[in-house]
């Protein structure tokens, strides 16, 4: 296991320019290591979904990844409003981002669903008032 | 078709990625919102969009976006250019709007970026 890279980046949500740092930095290393492209790929919009969201729904929190020889895995943890309704926010196109979001491209309600398409394996844990924890997988 | 032949098609603009007109597009995506554009991207692709903050230049990095075309004459902000440089992305402004503009190029063999 000594081949495993462990990262952690905190995520702010005072300036919505800088989101997508955090996806960006993780993308450029794994091109560094010789990932394949497509695997590359499927973790950077994985990625930079959870960190829009962050920013959008929960004032921000941290990204927790590692990268084994085989996989990596994106652990993004808030301590926002948590999910209601999983299973709605699951749906493409149900979106309770604010009409702000909206003009800054994102609220489309295609997180969720993006996140899920491009990671092999997604896990929530959600606790209203507490936050929530959004596990992601991509095998390479 | 190649980054200079969608910048003479559409009487554009160059911003940023001057040396890099010679690289190839395969297909084209046109929207404002980028999670759609995240949804349904494919490689090799040009983007246009009428939405000028720096998530248009980071979803195009996550995609490996070669071209960005900012429809209806918007000018990204210098941060947004500088943005743009360090990523290799092609930056693009033309005074068209959005729908002929993806005409023009639909017109020319540039199709879109859909998987489905």
């Amino acid at each position: 296991m000594s081949d495993t890279i462990k990262l952690t980046y905190n995520i702010s949500a005072e300036d919505f320019t800088r989101a997508g740092e955090a996806s960006s930095d993780v993308k450029s290393k794994l091109k560094k290591m010789g990932i394949s492209p497509d695997a590359v790929r499927k973790v950077s919009i994985a990625m930079y979904e959870g960190e829009i969201n962050m920013v959008i729904h929960a004032d921000g929190g941290k990204i927790d990844v590692e990268i084994s020889p085989k996989d990596i895995t994106m652990i993004l943890a808030d301590k926002g409003p948590g999910i209601k309704d999983i299973e709605q926010a699951m749906q493409a196109g149900f979106s309770t981002a604010p009409d702000k979001v909206r003009s800054l491209g994102f609220g489309a309600g295609m997180g969720l669903p993006n996140m899920k398409k491009y990671s092999d394996d997604m896990k929530i844990e959600t606790e209203i008032g507490v936050g929530t924890t959004v596990t992601m997988k991509v095998n390479f | 078709m190649t980054v200079n032949d969608i910048k003479n098609l559409l009487e554009a603009e160059v911003l940023s990625g001057e040396e890099h007109l010679d690289r190839e597009v395969h297909t084209a995506c046109g929207s404002d919102m980028m999670s759609d554009v995240l949804a349904f991207v494919k490689d090799q692709s040009v983007l246009l969009t009428g939405l000028c903050n720096p998530q248009a230049v980071r979803t195009a990095e996550m995609l490996d976006i070669v071209c960005i075309v900012f429809v209806r004459g918007k000018m990204p902000d210098d941060s947004i250019i500088e943005l743009a440089k360090e990523r290799d992305i092609v930056l693009l402004s033309t005074g068209m709007r959005m729908f002929p503009a993806c005409g023009i190029l639909y017109t020319n063999g540039l199709r879109g970026g859909a998987d489905n």
